[in-house]
């Protein structure tokens, strides 16, 4: 069986999208292939992509569909003979079918008998059905921009389609595409091969014969050529290593046709610069690794990956371009580090007054005292509770920690606000807590992120979210549906990772308070962060959606403890014992809900003289017991033991629900039942609300 | 140290200019004369803004002094400038293979691709006042941003059809990088045939960069600013009001269709852009009103680039 290839020439794709391009094109040639049995089974397959071309190779595919026999009926035999002579009927059916009227069959059916025939639909090629249905594979695949190009805008693709290769073994499938019919020419690198097109010979060839143009069509092997040359390179310096960057590395892959690695130098005074900035230029403007000593400091050296053999006389002349762009922008950072220096953070504070943070809530610097009074209700609460804190190093962290907004380094590279302020402040002299607070207040910025390292760094971030996300629910602008344009969902977000995984005694209400809301706004936020610990628990916990939702039923005011509680559902749901009570739990709740609908509310109190059966009396003894162990034991946050103390309360629940009727018709015995399971309830349910979790299915 | 090209053989500003002028006009371009208005950039010119609006084919290059207040350093900076200037190519519709146009006018401008490390590195290019976007590239060589290359989809609000590929090179940094230089002021910017001398970018245009500087960030007088901005949207309001009753179906006076100033309600929409530009130098303008003032000069521009498709078409019927 032959193999099949096709290649799709295009100008240079997006490097961000082409892992996924690659993949769906593969997917969607294999489904097709399936779809149409043209394969046997799973067949082996390959894909490719540079960004000049996306590729796929299926090994051993049909060339023809298989022929399928299929039986058509025809008039009835009453109607198709006369007298045992063939009627017209029977004759125009018999052409119909393509046999003689002997050729044709009898078959009994309920409705008497009939003329049949089998037919047989004959497969297509498979150059036929791929060129038909293969086009509109390509036209589906996803990207995340795409453009026009032709005239009358026939289709939309992410950059103009050059060419399109497509062989079946030695055959070309002619499929057309984007104006394009396909053949077996294709290009291979812009400059380093001739320009002019040249014919691959067979799918098999493909990849040896792009090679021989310049063109390493495999992403896996581009990537590890990538590598072995950073590392190849990086030898020529003693005891340095080029700093590991899957991203950029990724990035750099899907750039390249055929990748070369140069190492260039900067003068070592640049080194004077914050580490932040010399990397920020490196990857994020330039794209080249950075190199460290194996102390892992910066050293003066990058890294670029070319998309160009080098030799003797192109690497001097690169290297040259490459360092001298990286010289211009080291100096446009150095200009800003050092005119930037020439006023203080400290003097930049009025300076905020003429910064708008948002039209209804002032300037920056109204923001930042805003800010200071929060953190400070924050820290008198944390200082309280036993942490060891800096409350003056607070202050004078939210009143600066805005003023890097004002510096021009600021405005150069708006990735590092914040971190840029921090560096001041230390370069200024002030208190290392004031500066790592300033320096951090923008953490954790993504799930990826750690939190801030000192507790007035964590204060800081948290009081100047709440006063964002607060300031903005007092106008109504809080987020709807996917419209978030302040992104408050982030920084709630991040207020609660802070909560939950920093040290800080701190209480979400705690928080919400500092910020003084009015009681509608306050209302509105409990329920915005509801939503936002939901997801927390879920995406960024790994919880399931029931334990998350039984252990919020129980609380969601302390989130170290939240997460503590749901952690500990999860760890015992998997029980038999546990599933037992949970399901008896729900059984309870369901009791009480409907006796409450029918006007039975049960007293406070339970009465035990009015407990009959030893059942009943068993379960107030233990479940009263357990509620006292368990009360103990959450002061401890043993979560754990204190779940296998419900667990433990199986056998007297099950023999409570064996024995016992609770809807007695007797008003007073009925009463009294009802407060003990709803004691039981109340008693049991501190940790999570056990009736959420799912039991069965 | 071996230099990018030999240093007799690099071509001064002026070469460099007329070289590739000479190339795109050998190519079918029409050359145009810089826009003797203040713009930010070479998209702005009414030969490439307007131009791409409608059907009709265009192949037309131009260098554009481009005016950036807010990137002025008095002449301090070696990267960065006041006003630098673009070489602006518009082909509508892109011929197929655009690309290897395009570096083949680098080669005549004495780039030997095969000792350069060249990238198209996806760089889509916005510009929302001008409700105008499109797809494209920065050109990367040797790490340095060269030319941006872009496939208009949409222009003033208006999806494009055909539509126009935009080249953009930066004349300066292109001759920073032939001559290999630091600073952009060490730029020859020409040599005397006869004598060999040479004059520098700085001899050229160092005074330019200090008085501008000094005029966008502490002498322009921001009250007159904000009249003039006032003055000047009134007037292309006005304008854009009156396009409503002459630009119609069949109208009595085809002449008056024809001579109706769209070009003239443009050419203030651009003052109002550019004394928006030294409002913001000067400091003048909070984030806050940024927003507003921004949508302001936005429904000019958009406004003047929907009546010139609507002239278009009212004329090319008739």
């Amino acid at each position: 069986m032959p193999d099949f290839l096709l290649e799709i020439g295009l100008e240079e794709v997006p490097a961000r999208m082409l892992a996924s391009a690659q993949a769906e094109l593969l997917k969607r040639t294999l489904g097709l292939l399936a779809r149409e049995q043209l394969v046997v089974g799973d067949p082996i397959a390959h894909s490719y992509s540079t960004p000049r071309r996306l590729a796929v190779l299926v090994r051993g595919v049909l060339t023809q569909q298989p022929d399928i026999t299929e039986e058509t009926t025809g008039p009835a035999v009453k109607i198709a003979f006369k007298d045992g002579v063939p009627t017209p009927a029977a004759e125009a059916f018999a052409r119909k079918s393509g046999v003689a009227v002997s050729g044709l069959k009898t078959i009994s059916t309920s409705k008497g008998d009939y003329l049949a025939a089998a037919t047989l639909k004959r497969g297509r090629t498979a150059a036929e059905v791929l060129a038909l249905e293969l086009p509109k594979e390509i036209a589906a695949i996803y990207w995340a921009k795409n453009m026009y190009w032709r005239a009358g805008k026939p289709e939309r693709f992410v950059r103009p389609v050059l060419w399109l290769a497509c062989l079946l073994g030695d055959e070309i499938v002619p499929l057309t595409f984007a104006g394009k019919t396909a053949g077996r020419a294709t290009y291979g690198h812009r400059v380093l091969s001739t320009g002019e097109p040249f014919e691959i010979v067979t799918p098999h060839s493909y990849l040896a014969q792009l090679e021989g143009e310049y063109v390493l069509a495999d992403v896996e092997v581009r990537r590890q050529k990538i590598r072995k040359a950073l590392d190849h390179v990086t030898r020529a310096i003693p005891n340095a290593r080029w700093r590991e960057d899957h991203a950029l590395v990724d990035a750099v892959t899907h750039l390249t046709e055929w990748p070369d690695v140069l190492l260039g130098n900067f003068e070592a005074s640049y080194l004077e610069l914050p580490e932040e900035v010399l990397v920020t230029v490196m990857r994020d403007h330039q794209k080249y690794f950075a190199v460290e000593d194996s102390n892992g400091k910066l050293a003066p050296h990058f890294l670029t990956v070319t998309n160009i053999a080098l030799d003797e006389i192109s690497t001097p002349i690169i290297k040259q371009g490459n360092e001298r762009v990286l010289r211009a922008r080291f100096n446009d950072a150095r200009f800003f580090w050092e005119f930037d220096q020439r006023t203080p953070l400290t003097n930049r504070v009025k300076l905020l007054g003429n910064v708008t943070f948002q039209k209804d809530l002032g300037s920056y610097a109204q923001k930042s005292e805003r800010v200071a009074v929060i953190a400070q209700r924050l820290a008198t609460f944390a200082i309280e509770r036993g942490c060891a804190l800096d409350e003056k190093a607070i202050s004078e962290a939210a009143l600066l920690a805005k003023t890097d907004l004002t510096t021009d380094l600021v405005k150069e590279f708006t990735e590092l606000q914040g971190i840029i302020g921090g560096l001041y402040a230390r370069s200024q002299g002030l208190p290392a807590t004031v500066a790592d607070a300033i320096y951090d207040q923008y953490l954790p910025a993504s799930a990826k992120d750690t939190i801030p390292r000192s507790p007035e760094g964590a204060i800081l971030g948290t009081a100047d979210r709440i006063d964002t996300i607060a300031g903005m629910f007092r106008l109504g602008m809080e987020p709807t549906g996917s419209k978030d344009p302040f992104a408050l969902r982030r920084a709630a977000n991040s207020i609660v990772r802070i909560l939950a995984e920093s040290s800080l005694p701190i209480l979400l209400s705690d928080v919400i308070d500092s910020t003084t809301p009015a009681q509608d706004t306050e209302v509105r936020l409990l329920a915005f962060f509801a939503e936002r610990i939901d997801f927390y628990l879920r995406e960024g916990c790994d919880q399931a959606y029931d334990v998350v939702k039984a252990a919020m039923a129980a609380g969601t005011d302390d989130l170290r403890d939240l997460v503590a509680r749901a952690e500990a559902v999860t760890a015992v749901r998997g029980s038999e014992d546990f599933l037992a009570v949970s399901a008896a739990f729900k059984r309870m709740k369901n009791i009480l809900t409907q006796a409450h609908a029918k006007g039975d509310v049960p007293p406070s109190i339970v009465d035990h003289d009015l407990l009959l059966d030893p059942a009943e009396k068993l379960l107030a003894v233990t479940a009263s017991a357990a509620a006292s162990a368990i009360q103990e034991l959450q002061r401890e946050r043993n979560y754990g033991e204190a779940l296998r103390v419900i667990a433990a309360l199986r056998p007297s629940i099950d023999d409570f629900f064996d024995k016992v009727m609770v809807m007695s018709p007797e008003d007073d015995i009925r009463a009294n039942r009802l407060a003990l399971l709803n004691r039981t309830l109340e008693d049991l349910s501190r940790i999570a609300d056990f009736s959420e979790i799912v039991t069965a299915g | 140290m071996p230099s990018v090209v030999e240093k007799k053989k690099a071509l001064t500003f002026q070469e460099l200019l007329f070289t590739l002028q000479r190339f795109w006009a050998e190519h079918g371009c029409v050359l145009q004369q810089p826009y003797d208005l203040e713009v930010g950039a070479g998209t702005m010119s009414p030969d490439t803004f307007l131009r791409v609006l409608g059907p009709k084919p265009i192949s037309i290059a131009y260098a554009q002094p481009s005016r950036r207040p807010a990137d002025g350093r008095y002449g301090e900076n070696p990267n960065r400038l006041f006003r630098h200037t673009q070489l602006q190519v518009i082909l509508k519709p892109p011929p197929e293979r655009v690309q290897e146009l395009y570096l083949e006018s680098l080669v005549a401008i004495g780039i030997d691709l095969a000792q350069h490390d060249i990238k198209f590195e996806e760089d889509n290019w916005e510009w929302p006042v001008g409700g105008a976007w499109g797809v494209g590239w920065q050109v990367m060589l040797d790490g340095q941003e060269i030319t941006q290359f872009t496939y208009f989809q949409q222009c003033g609000g208006m999806d494009l059809d055909p539509i126009s590929g935009e080249i953009t090179y930066g004349l300066e940094r292109i001759a920073q990088f032939l001559q290999d230089l630091d600073s952009i002021y060490d730029i020859v910017w020409s040599r005397d045939p006869a004598t060999g001398a040479e004059l520098t970018y700085g001899q050229v245009r160092l005074h330019e960069e200090q008085q501008f500087s000094a005029y966008s960030f502490d002498y322009a007088d921001v009250p007159s600013l904000w009249k003039h901005l006032e003055l000047y949207e009134a007037e292309c309001l006005a304008l854009l009001a009156r396009a409503k009753e002459v630009l119609v179906e069949e109208s009595p006076d085809p002449l008056q269709v024809l001579r109706f100033p769209t070009l003239g309600a443009y050419e203030l929409a651009l003052k109002c852009s550019h004394t928006f530009n030294l409002l913001d130098a000067r400091g003048a303008i909070s984030v806050t009103e940024r927003v507003g003032v921004m949508a302001r000069i936005r429904n000019l521009i958009v406004g003047v680039a929907k009546i010139y498709a609507e002239q278009g078409r009212l004329t090319a019927a008739a």
